[in-house]
């Protein structure tokens, strides 16, 4: 599993008042904490309030690269933001992310061939948000295809089937996991899968239990990625062992610290 | 036909044995095994860059249940370990001693860890090629011979043997106070050889002193199962799992002598043919599999077995163009 950790997010107090004030040594605490964690990759989100995003992406971006050379997330919905990001990152950058809209994929797949960059691409196209796996598959198809016109290689692409809250379209988050198995059919070599983990359970009562158990299912379903809180121990343990039960890692008794100590 | 060639996205570790006067020991030589990044003898696809090699064993006392054929090459040295050890560099070519301090055994001896240390210590100014030292299989006794044992031999970065899941935190502390490296001995199960792994580095041991023997059975009594199991282990190393990456030790010829196969006299069975030959083929035809399989460091007996297995190995490494 390639774990996105989620912290790093202006949209959480902490965070929010640390790019404010521009207190680097909260942003790189929280880095490290996530790695430490068990993080592979880390997203980077001014949130919503930030008074100058382009500029507080900068900042937010030079600030982990200081202790964390990895695999960033540029997370914006800005064209403009995501690029000052991507400039600022350098190497192994991932951005998050793009629709199926014509319009935005063809502002944002050039930044993902001029940065060498990997792209999240969630299935959504002028109509929103499809309604079964099938009309995902669609959408993810045509982002694949539209990255490969522009020599962009499929495994460097992520698709997000974008998992909705399970009290407002429970039927959905099945819809989701089978489109994640459906995925691999598209291309040889196939794109990655990636989930927003924590929508799954926006608004509902028993967060952390529906996060990990959603987790497991659909790793069982060959998810390659998710965006998650690595701090969230039982979610880490839950991953680690469906990772272990898809025959990813060997098991010891020790199979827990063995994963975090890789 | 293009072969497609698979990389690795980790290298095995590198584990020296042997310390000369400028590392505080007094060893002549030393090896390293290990480092390779590639399945066994892939040589197209990878390098190894330290080509397997092959130790010795003797023991701290005369064999009592050696078949003839085994005992002949040592016959006039077997009372006494550093002249066995001497023959065996001197006219036999060993590279490596394994010292196996069988006396220690309650029922070979029940020596006690003055009489080892004694041992140990003759060997070490007997010959300069590196040592292995490993107790008798006895867990009380080895922890009561084995840290005396490896003070004696401080300094010579010794490979000393064997920690096990069930008993483990004396020997690691020996290694670790003495400098040694030490090996992690499981029953053909990768899964307590990769918890055995972490035990000992759970202990601040460092991991890139760690081999593994996971115990082989003999041609035609479980070989295959070890092989498999070595494969398994192998795989996941090359494939990024750093609990796994170790190079492998493995005691051929305490096995493959086990077998009455190799033991057998020709009279007892005339259609296997004379014995004299039969137990080095039988350890050989041990050794190969096993090589095959990822072994890094083979322990042998019989002086044909090692001049057969050497060359094995010499043919193997030639790269396949």
């Amino acid at each position: 599993m390639f774990i996105i950790g989620e912290r790093i997010n202006g949209m959480f107090k902490a965070v929010g008042e640390a790019i404010k004030k521009k207190d680097h040594s909260v942003i790189q605490e929280l880095a490290k904490k996530q790695i430490a964690a068990g993080a592979d990759c880390l997203d980077v989100n001014v949130g919503p309030v930030a008074e100058d995003p382009t500029e507080a992406m900068i900042w937010l971006v030079k600030v982990i690269r200081q202790v964390f050379n990895g695999p960033v997330a540029i997370d914006s919905p800005k064209p403009a933001v995501l690029e000052a990001g991507l400039q600022a990152a350098g190497d192994n950058a991932i951005i998050n992310s793009t629709t199926g809209v014509p319009e935005k994929l063809n502002t944002i797949l050039p930044l993902a061939v001029k940065y060498n960059a990997a792209v999240i691409g969630l299935t959504i196209s002028e109509k929103g948000v499809p309604a079964d796996s099938a009309g995902r598959m669609e959408v993810a198809a045509n982002i694949v295809a539209s990255a490969m016109e522009k020599g962009i290689m499929p495994d460097m692409i992520y698709i997000d089937g974008v998992i909705l809250p399970v009290n407002v379209a429970q039927p959905q988050c099945q819809e989701v996991m089978k489109l994640i198995s459906e995925v691999r059919m598209i291309s040889n070599p196939a794109p990655k899968t990636v989930l927003g983990l924590s929508n799954v359970s926006q608004g509902t009562k028993q967060r952390p239990l529906i996060n990990r158990t959603y987790l497991a299912m659909a790793i069982g379903y060959g998810l390659d990625a998710a965006i998650m809180d690595p701090l969230d121990k039982d979610l880490m343990d839950a991953a680690i062992t469906a990772d272990l039960l898809m025959n990813r890692h060997i098991y010891c008794d020790s199979y827990l610290e063995a994963y975090r100590k890789k | 036909m293009e072969i497609l060639k698979e990389k690795s996205s980790l290298r095995i570790n590198e584990v020296l044995i042997g310390a000369g006067k400028d590392k505080g020991g007094t060893r002549t030589s030393a090896v390293t095994i290990g480092g390779e990044n590639c399945l066994p003898f892939h040589l197209f696809e990878g390098e190894m860059p330290n080509p397997p090699k092959t130790a010795m064993e003797i023991w701290d006392m005369k064999p009592s249940d050696w078949p003839a054929a085994l005992v002949k090459p040592f016959d006039d040295v077997m009372d006494s370990p550093a002249k066995w050890a001497k023959k065996c560099v001197e006219q036999y070519g060993a590279e490596i001693i394994a010292l196996r301090l069988q006396s220690a055994h309650p029922d070979f001896g029940d020596a006690g860890a003055d009489k080892c240390a004694a041992a140990v210590r003759s060997v070490l100014d007997s010959v300069g090629v590196p040592l292995v030292i490993f107790g008798c299989g006895n867990d009380e006794k080895d922890n009561m011979i084995m840290p005396k044992c490896s003070e004696t031999a401080k300094g010579e970065n010794c490979l000393m043997g064997n920690a096990t899941q069930a008993n483990y935190k004396t020997l690691t502390a020996s290694c670790l106070a003495d400098g040694h490296s030490i090996i992690g001995e499981t029953p053909i199960d990768v899964n307590i050889q990769k918890q055995v792994n972490i035990l000992v580095t759970e202990m601040g041991f460092d991991a890139k002193k760690i081999v593994m023997d996971p115990t082989t059975g003999g041609l035609g009594y479980g070989l295959e199962y070890t092989y498999s199991v070595m494969e398994r282990i192998r795989s996941a190393a090359l494939g990024g799992d750093s609990t796994l990456s170790m190079p492998f030790i493995c005691r051929a010829g305490q096995e493959s002598w086990r077998a009455k196969e190799s033991k057998a006299g020709v009279s007892e069975r005339p259609e296997w043919g004379d014995e004299a030959q039969r137990g080095p083929a039988w350890e050989i035809a041990t050794g190969v599999p096993l090589l095959v399989a990822g072994a890094d460091l083979l322990v042998v007996r019989h002086p044909e077995s090692l001049a057969g297995l050497k060359g094995m190995i010499k043919h193997l490494m030639d790269k396949q163009e």
